[in-house]
C-alpha cells in the first residue's frame, strides 16, 4: 500500500487508479490534496502499515468496526495527532505561529482579512490575529514599535519608510503587492454638473495619506487636466473611515479613496463616482502587505508561512465566482464594518454609480500580489515629483531591495499562480508611457512639479 | 398631600422633559416623500434614501430604541479581536482609566504632601505645573506612542498625565490650608512630624483631596474616549470610531448613552466616598 493513501478506507485497492475513482492513477489524486493533508496521510499510512502488516487483516478489521471506530481506537493507542504535528513541523517550522498584523477597514485588504475568516492563515500553519487601526500614521507607528508582526500598509509606505520621508528610516521590505485598481473618485452630489476637472479649481479634496498612491494619482489626474494640485485645489489627509462623515458634512468637495468608501458615500446618497482609478492607470497597485526587514530575516519560516497564506488568498480573491463570499466574509462588525451589498459591488464590479446608474466593471479591483519593480520606480519618480524626496536616488537598488520579487515569484508558482519572468514592465499612466529604465527623464517631462 | 406633591414635582417635571425631547425627536426624524424614484434594479444596490434621491436620514428615537434593546440583550459577546458587545467595551476602557487613575493618585498625593506642607518646593514647582497643566492630554499621544512604543501604556499614560495635576493642586492646596491653631496644638503636644502628617494633616486636607480625585476622574473618563478613538483596538472609544466607520448613528447613540452612564456612576461614587471622610466642624 502506497505511503500517501487513505490507510482507514477498507476500499484502497493496490492495483492502479486511485481510491477515489476520479483520477487516473493515485498520484494524480494526491496531487489534488494539498500538502498538509498528505502530511497527516503519511503519519497515518505509517502507523497503519505498523499495526496491521497485511492488507487483508487491516481490511478486515476496517470493515468490522468501521472507519470512524478505528480512528478513534488507533487514536487512543498511538498519539496521530502529535505526530502528523511533528511531521508538518519538520518542513520549516514557523518560529512564532501567533501573530498579529494590522490593517485599514477597506476592501484592498481583502486578502489580509479574509484569510483569517476563511482559514488561509491556519492552513499555512498560523495562528492570526487581524487587529483593525484607526489610520495609516497608527499602522506605521505599531509596526515600527513591533506590535504588528506584519500590516497592511500603502505600497509607497514601505519605500518611504526605508527612505526616512515621514518617519525614521527602518528597512522596510514589501513582500506582496494586495490589490491592483479598486480606487475611485468621489464627487460630492452638489457637484454633478461639474465633470470636467478644468472646473474644480478650489475644490477640497481628501486623501488617505501623504504617501499614498491615492495621493500622486490625484495629484497627476488634475496636473494632467493642467490644475496645479499644490496652489489650485486642496488636498488634505483623512482616514477612509471619516472621508463619507466628510462629504456629508459638506467639509471637503470630493476625495479620491480605496473602496467601499466611494460605494458607501453612494449607498448613503452623499456622493457619486466620477471615475474609477483604473480609468488613470489601469493595473496600478494600491496597498501592500509589509513587514520589517528584520522579521524577513530573523523569522524567515514565519515569514514565508505568512506570505504564502496571503498570496493563496490572493489567488483564491482573484476568481470572480469567489468574490461574493468573499464579500459575505470580510463585511461583518469584526472586520470591515459595512452593509454586505456594498463590499459585494465593490468586489463585483457590478454597483450603482451614484448618478441612477448600474454600471458592470469587472476588473473594478483585481488581486495581483506580484510586486513589480517598475511599481516602485514610478512611486519613487512621483515622490520626487512632489518634492517628498530630494536630491539623487539609486531607484533600481531601492526598488529591489523593498519590493522583494523573488520570494513572491516562487510562493506564487507554489500556489499555482504563474509569475512574470521579468520585474519591470511598461506602465501607461493616462495614454502617457513611463519607461522604468529612465525615471529621471519621466520627472523631467512634466510641466506641473515640484522639483526645486 | 402639599408634601407629597412636593417631592413628586421634580421627577413629573424630569419625564416631560425626556418626553418632549423625544417627541420633538420624533418629530424631526419622521421620513420625507420620495423626490424621484429610481429603477428597482439600482434601487436594491443602495440605501433607502439614497433610492429615494436622498441622503440617508437621521435615525428616529424607535431605531435607537431598538439598538439599545439589542445590545442590553446581549452585552458581552466577542465575535474576535475587532468585534465585542458593548459592556466589554466598557470594561477595558474603565480599566485603563482605574490604571492611570490609581497611577496618578500614587504620584500625586504624596507629591502633593511634600508641596503643600514646604512652601520653598512650592515655589520651585510652580512654574513647571503652571506650564504641563493646561497641555491637552491627547498632545501627550504621540510622544508617548514614540517612546513607549506600545499603544496600551500609551493609553494608560495618557490618562495618568491628565488625572494627575487636579489631584495634584488639590492635595497641595489642602494640606496647605489646614487650619494653623490644629498644627500649633499639634505643635505644643510635641506630635512627631509622621504622626502630624497623618493624624492631624490627612484627615483635615481629605475632603480637598478627594474632590481633586472626583475632578481627575470626570476629566480621565472624557479623555479615554478620544485615546480610544485614535488608538483603536478596544474600549468604547474604539466601538465609537468602528461604527463612526460604519456611519452607524443608532450605535454611536446607543456608546454615546453608556457614556454618559458611567461617567455619572464613576461620578457619583467619588462623591459618596468624599462625604464620608468629610466631618462637620
Amino acid at each position: 500500500m502506497p505511503a500517501f493513501d487513505n490507510p482507514f478506507d477498507p476500499q484502497v485497492k493496490l492495483g492502479t487508479g486511485c481510491n477515489c475513482g476520479r483520477h487516473a492513477s493515485q498520484s494524480e489524486h494526491n496531487a489534488a490534496l494539498d500538502s498538509e493533508a498528505l502530511g497527516s496521510r503519511a503519519v497515518e499510512s505509517a502507523v497503519m502499515r505498523a499495526l496491521f502488516p497485511h492488507d487483508e487483516t487491516r481490511r478486515d478489521f476496517l470493515r468490522a468496526v468501521g472507519t470512524s471506530a478505528a480512528l478513534a481506537a488507533i487514536s487512543t493507542l498511538f498519539p496521530l495527532g502529535a505526530a502528523k504535528e511533528a511531521f508538518a513541523q519538520s518542513a520549516g517550522k514557523p518560529e512564532k505561529t501567533k501573530l498579529k498584523v494590522g490593517f485599514i477597514p477597506i476592501t484592498c485588504a481583502t486578502p489580509i482579512i479574509m484569510a483569517q475568516p476563511m482559514g488561509f492563515y491556519s492552513k499555512h500553519g498560523l495562528d492570526v490575529e487581524v487587529v483593525k487601526t484607526a489610520g495609516w500614521a497608527v499602522v506605521r507607528d505599531k509596526a515600527l514599535n513591533k506590535e504588528y508582526d506584519a500590516a497592511h500598509m500603502l505600497s509607497p509606505m514601505p519605500l518611504a519608510i526605508t527612505l526616512g520621508a515621514g518617519a525614521q528610516p527602518v528597512p522596510y521590505t514589501m513582500p506582496a503587492v494586495e490589490n491592483i485598481n479598486g480606487q475611485a473618485i468621489t464627487l460630492a452630489m452638489r457637484h454633478k454638473d461639474k465633470r470636467d476637472p478644468k472646473q474644480w479649481k478650489g475644490f477640497k479634496f481628501a486623501v488617505p495619506f501623504d504617501y499614498s498612491m491615492h495621493n500622486y494619482l490625484l495629484r497627476y489626474y488634475v496636473a494632467e487636466h493642467g490644475l496645479d494640485p499644490d496652489q489650485d485645489i486642496q488636498i488634505r489627509v483623512v482616514p477612509p473611515p471619516e472621508m463619507v462623515a466628510n462629504l456629508r458634512a459638506d467639509n471637503i468637495d470630493g476625495f479620491l479613496a480605496p473602496d467601499p468608501v466611494n460605494q458607501r458615500a453612494v449607498y448613503d446618497g452623499v456622493g457619486f463616482i466620477h471615475i474609477l482609478s483604473k480609468e488613470i492607470w489601469d493595473g496600478h497597485p494600491c496597498c501592500a502587505f509589509a513587514a520589517s526587514k528584520e522579521f524577513v530575516t530573523q523569522m524567515p519560516n514565519t515569514y514565508q508561512a505568512l506570505l504564502k497564506a496571503i498570496i493563496d488568498a490572493a489567488a483564491f480573491a482573484r476568481k470572480a465566482e469567489n468574490r461574493k463570499q468573499i464579500a459575505e466574509a470580510i463585511a461583518p462588525a469584526n472586520y470591515l464594518n459595512q452593509p454586505v451589498t456594498v463590499v459585494e459591488q465593490v468586489l463585483t464590479g457590478t454597483y450603482a454609480d451614484g448618478l441612477g446608474n448600474v454600471m458592470k466593471v469587472p476588473d473594478r479591483i483585481d488581486f495581483d500580489p506580484f510586486p513589480w519593480h517598475s511599481f516602485a520606480v514610478w512611486i519613487l519618480t512621483q515622490m520626487k515629483r512632489w518634492g517628498q524626496i530630494k536630491g539623487n536616488i539609486d531607484y533600481n537598488k531601492i526598488a529591489s531591495e523593498v519590493f522583494l520579487a523573488t520570494d513572491a515569484a516562487r510562493l506564487m508558482k507554489q500556489v499555482g499562480m504563474t509569475p512574470p519572468a521579468t520585474t519591470s514592465k511598461k506602465i501607461i499612466v493616462m495614454k502617457k508611457e513611463f519607461d522604468p529604465a529612465k525615471p529621471e527623464a519621466y520627472i523631467a517631462s512634466f510641466a506641473i512639479k515640484r522639483t526645486a | 398631600m402639599r408634601a407629597l406633591f412636593e417631592s413628586w414635582r421634580a421627577p413629573v417635571l424630569s419625564v416631560l422633559i425626556f418626553l418632549l425631547f423625544i417627541g420633538a425627536w420624533h418629530a424631526a426624524t419622521l421620513p420625507i416623500a420620495a423626490q424621484q424614484t429610481v429603477d428597482a434594479e439600482y434601487a436594491k444596490l443602495v440605501g433607502k434614501a439614497a433610492s429615494t434621491g436622498q441622503k440617508s436620514t437621521f435615525p428616529t428615537p424607535a431605531d435607537v430604541g431598538a439598538k439599545i434593546w439589542q445590545h442590553l440583550h446581549e452585552p458581552f459577546y466577542d465575535r474576535g479581536p475587532n468585534d465585542k458587545g458593548v459592556g466589554i467595551q466598557l470594561a477595558y476602557s474603565l480599566a485603563r482609566v482605574l490604571a492611570g487613575f490609581m497611577l496618578a493618585a500614587i504620584v500625586a498625593i504624596p507629591l502633593g504632601f511634600l508641596i503643600g506642607m514646604s512652601p520653598t518646593t512650592y515655589k520651585a514647582l510652580d512654574p513647571f505645573i503652571q506650564v504641563l497643566k493646561p497641555i491637552s492630554p491627547l498632545a501627550w499621544m504621540p510622544l508617548a506612542l514614540f517612546t513607549l512604543k506600545d499603544s496600551m501604556t500609551s493609553a494608560v499614560f495618557v490618562i495618568f498625565i491628565c488625572s494627575l495635576w487636579p489631584m495634584l493642586i488639590n492635595t497641595a492646596f489642602g494640606v496647605a490650608a489646614v487650619r494653623r491653631e490644629w498644627l500649633n496644638v499639634a505643635r505644643t503636644l510635641e506630635v512627631g512630624p509622621m504622626r502630624r502628617a497623618f493624624r492631624v494633616i490627612l484627615p483635615a486636607a481629605a475632603p480637598t483631596i478627594m474632590t481633586g480625585m472626583r475632578i481627575s476622574i470626570g476629566i480621565a473618563w472624557l479623555v479615554i474616549v478620544a485615546a480610544e478613538m485614535l488608538v483603536g483596538g478596544t474600549g468604547i472609544g474604539y466601538f465609537v470610531w468602528n461604527e463612526w466607520n460604519n456611519l452607524s448613528i443608532t450605535n454611536i447613540l446607543t456608546a454615546i448613552l453608556a457614556i454618559g452612564l458611567v461617567g455619572m456612576l464613576l461620578d457619583l461614587s467619588l462623591a459618596y466616598l468624599t462625604r464620608l471622610v468629610t466631618f462637620p466642624e
